[in-house]
């Protein structure tokens, strides 16, 4: 099916450490004292909270609601009592905070009542909705909700199974393969009817023998699947790296798999598919592997919401360990603290000690030697990408396909002058980012500003038209006043039209002003008028000036008030 | 490194700079044995001087010392210098020349990466403006002892006649503006080997060997000696053909002057050099044109600094108009 692989340009091979833990089969982590369960658990979307403190939760109940397109449900991942319900540090670079569910596990890890969904009898939405409910999100990384990426069902060819697991020490993906091969291939099925797509590929690195023997034969009898060896070359199993090599299609920023007839899973997801749609079981607990400088490396399968800190215990970390790296050594980061949870994008702790990561060397001036740009995946020119960010150049940044960067490490992997260029592009991309914020507050702003003028220029010429036209309906109504009298008696308005006008306008005034005033003090009931007259009394005997004085709308405003508020005294 | 990648590649400026000096062994061995030892002595007053310069200027900025002078830049250049200059000036063209490149050059600018132009060739195009007439007496092969040698170096008396001779690109120039066609200027000099000028076609050669462990190595990459090779022979080569009375053949131009040392050492400095790949095959084969211009035409025997530094100037808008497709964007326009 595939003929012939294409290959992508750059990339590197660092040593590849996977046989520390590859061997290492997948055990189950035992039950951590307590699980913190954070509600965001795929991109960009938080569940909403729907159980108390104090409250019983069996394995698989949902404890948060979807919210938002991009929303998947939460899920105990055991059974136990709810115990809080708060802000707790997330694994993450700088250490955020998010809203997290604690549950106290009572042991027995009981399951809920579920049910395999038939996704055949169902209609699409309906299974789309399913997984939404089940919380499946990608767990290659970054966890991007597998509904939305299921897309529409029409115009996807291929399905791309992602097994490839390009970053050195991780092996989750390697061993998952190895046991799991069959569920694997199944829940990828699933996915591939979901979207419509006729072929499935599943690329996997040829440094994992074991693991493409295993898919192989679990796709033994499956004509549209095919098992395809790509070469271990970082970053492989980039996306858009896996999908030019298996298809030659080269996916821009910007631009989804999905507008090129292609679509990609990591192969854990497909897992998940299936555990979901064979099983009706939500997704509560991953692969993880722990290894770098442990005692024991291994393959967990870990409850999502597993203190990290407890899950290292079984590992053993050696005591020369100097900090904990979540992923991969190439596009990981190192843990700020240890008391956070797992979550459904975690697939590897590496334990750092300085004789496996030694620090890095001196950063030199950059020499142009080009070697980033010879290696680069993306095939941009690196340096001059960190020329432009170090001078804060990003307009040129940017024209030179700053966002193009998947930050993927391979140019400062082989700088020479151990230049940290992909903390140049981070540092460029969020000033940009910065940038479009204010620019888009300061568009806002203009734009209420701009409305604001626009709206009060528009009251005004309101304002003034209805002057007009009130002025010219008075000058017709003078005009048939006096066409009308004249017969009966000669007004002296005759004589001085002037005058008349005048005293048009005085008994008008004098009209509205009676017709104004008792307009809100009428129906009302005799205490408040008795209250109105003995304010109204106190005023003019205080010397204060008269409601007379007043401008007649302030007179009825004031009534108004006076009303409203004795209203409210004898009606508590 | 606070940030991922938390691995690196055991490479360093230093190893880049090492695997150049290293690769030009085999063209110093063959001077050498063409020319003696005076070289040597060239040499290690060039590298000496620069590393001098290189503190001395580090010191003036209040930069570490140890990493400037450890990343093995200066001396490269100072070699690349000293390789270019004739093997008997006196001692302080070598050192003013490498007080030029260092000082001027590459620290005015900003030090190492910083520098638009190549401070070898900037120190060589001093030098040749300044002392033209040091800088045209050449040994002939197998003339000097390594004792005259060292009393020329140390600047005793300068007796040249009969020591000395023109280079091959030198000889050729004279006896073809004298009216003679080329056969006969070659027929009858004294200057002329194989290929090129008697001996320097050895050294060529080394350079060359050298260049081939470069690109083995991956410490450059292909597009600028194979423009640069191709360049010159095409333009010689469509003139020697055409009228090889009065121009020379490509191999005779590839084997003489600084040709080799150019193509794979010189031409090739990356921060003073075009990056993209095309640029890279533009900038190489604009030397090439503009070196074979000035050797045939011009008021210098040879014309690679020239070239050089004419291309350095355009270095950047090369890089600006040659920027290569990004990943997913072909079949775009830029």
């Amino acid at each position: 099916m595939i003929g012939r692989l294409f290959g992508f340009r750059g990339g590197v091979k660092p040593d590849a450490h996977k046989n520390e833990s590859a061997g290492a089969a997948i055990e189950r982590a035992p039950l951590p004292r307590r699980l913190v369960v954070p509600l965001r658990q795929s991109t960009r979307a938080t569940a909403r909270c729907i159980v108390q403190p104090g409250q019983k939760v069996l394995k698989g109940e949902r404890i948060g609601e979807p919210e938002g397109y991009l929303g998947t449900a939460v899920h105990a991942p055991t059974s136990g009592t709810v115990v809080d319900f708060g802000r707790y540090t997330m694994a993450h670079a700088s250490g955020l905070e998010t809203r997290c569910v604690v549950i106290e596990p009572d042991g027995e890890d009981r399951w809920i009542e579920h049910a395999p969904f038939d996704h055949r009898e169902a209609t699409r939405s309906d299974a789309l909705a399913w997984l939404r409910e089940c919380g499946i999100v990608g767990l290659g990384g970054a966890t991007f909700p597998a509904h939305v990426k299921l897309g529409k069902g029409a115009g996807i060819e291929t399905l791309i199974l992602n097994g490839a697991e390009c970053e050195p020490w991780i092996t989750c993906d390697d061993r998952l393969m190895r046991e799991r091969a069959a569920d694997i291939i199944a829940g990828a099925q699933i996915l591939r009817e979901l979207i419509g797509a006729r072929a499935l590929v599943v690329g996997i690195e040829d440094n994992k023998p074991e693991a493409i023997d295993a898919m192989r034969a679990a796709a033994a009898s499956q004509a549209e699947v095919s098992v395809v060896p790509v070469p271990a070359l970082y970053p492989a199993g980039g996306e858009k790296q896996l999908i030019r090599v298996l298809t030659g299609i080269e996916i821009p920023y910007g631009k989804l798999g999905a507008d090129f007839g292609v679509q990609c899973f990591n192969v854990g997801t497909a897992h998940a598919v299936y555990r979901a749609i064979a099983h009706g079981e939500p997704l509560v607990s991953r692969i993880v592997t722990l290894t770098g400088n442990v005692e024991r490396p291994g393959n967990w399968e870990v409850l999502i919401g597993t203190p990290i800190d407890e899950l290292l215990q079984l590992a053993r970390p050696r005591p020369d360990t100097d900090r904990f790296l979540m992923g991969g050594p190439m596009m990981g980061f190192a843990l700020p603290r240890l008391d956070v949870p797992v979550v459904k994008g975690s697939n590897c702790v590496i334990s750092a000690s300085p004789a496996l990561f030694p620090p890095a060397p001196p950063e030199q001036p950059c020499i142009r030697c080009g070697e980033c740009a010879r290696h680069c995946p993306a095939e941009l020119q690196p340096f001059e990408l960190y020329w432009f960010s170090r001078a804060k150049n990003f307009g040129k940044a940017q024209e030179y396909h700053l966002f193009d960067c998947i930050e993927c490490g391979c140019c400062a992997y082989v700088c020479p002058s151990h230049i940290p260029l992909v903390d140049y592009y981070r540092f460029s991309k969020s000033e940009i980012w910065a940038r479009e914020r204010d620019k888009s507050a300061a568009d806002q702003a203009r734009e209420r500003f701009e409305f604001r003028n626009y709206r009060q220029e528009r009251e005004k010429e309101e304002k003034a038209a209805k002057l007009a036209a009130k002025a010219a309906e008075t000058r017709a109504k003078l005009a048939s006043d006096e066409a009308a009298p004249e017969s009966a008696a000669p007004p002296p308005a005759a004589e001085d039209p002037k005058k008349a006008l005048i005293a048009a306008a005085l008994a008008r005034a004098q009209a509205q002003k009676a017709a104004a005033q008792p307009k809100n003090t009428d129906n009302l009931s005799p205490e408040t008028q008795a209250e109105i007259e003995a304010i109204e009394a106190r005023r003019q005997s205080g010397g204060n000036p008269s409601v007379g004085d007043l401008p007649a709308g302030n007179a009825a405003g004031s009534a108004t008030t006076a009303a409203s508020s004795s209203a409210s005294d004898s009606h508590p | 490194m606070i940030h991922s990648p938390y691995i690196r590649k055991p490479a360093s400026v230093q190893r880049v700079m090492g695997t150049v000096l290293l690769a030009l062994v085999p063209g110093i061995a063959a001077y050498v044995w063409q020319f003696g030892a005076g070289i040597l002595v060239n040499l290690a007053l060039a590298s000496l001087t620069a590393i001098a310069v290189e503190a001395a200027v580090m010191r003036l900025r209040a930069r570490p010392i140890g990493i400037a002078i450890g990343d093995l830049s200066a001396v490269l250049t100072a070699w690349l210098l000293a390789l270019s200059l004739p093997p008997i000036v006196p001692w302080w063209i070598t050192v003013l020349g490498v007080v030029v490149a260092i000082g001027a050059v590459k620290h005015l600018y900003g030090g190492l990466g910083q520098n638009p132009f190549n401070p070898a060739m900037v120190g060589f195009c001093v030098l040749i403006v300044a002392y033209p007439a040091l800088m045209s007496q050449w040994p002939a092969a197998g003339q000097l002892d390594f004792a005259t040698q060292l009393t020329l170096i140390l600047g005793g008396a300068r007796e040249l006649d009969g020591m000395t001779a023109a280079t091959a690109l030198d000889s050729l120039r004279t006896g073809l503006r004298g009216g003679s066609g080329v056969d006969a200027v070659l027929a009858q000099g004294a200057a002329f080997g194989v290929a090129g000028g008697k001996g320097w076609e050895w050294v060529a050669a080394g350079y060359a060997l050298g260049g081939l462990f470069l690109l083995a190595t991956r410490t450059i990459t292909w597009h600028m000696p194979v423009a640069f090779i191709a360049a010159l022979t095409a333009i010689s080569g469509a003139f020697w053909l055409a009228d090889p009375a009065q121009h020379a053949s490509p191999l005779f131009h590839l084997a003489s002057g600084g040709a080799m040392l150019a193509a794979f050492f010189i031409v090739t400095d990356p921060v003073s050099g075009a990056t993209t790949p095309r640029g890279k095959l533009l900038f190489a084969a604009s030397i090439a044109l503009i070196a074979w211009l000035i050797r045939s035409f011009g008021a210098y025997p040879d014309g690679l600094a020239f070239g050089v530094l004419l291309m350095n100037i355009c270095a950047p808008l090369l890089d600006m108009k040659t920027q290569p497709v990004v990943f997913g964007h072909r079949g775009e326009r830029r």
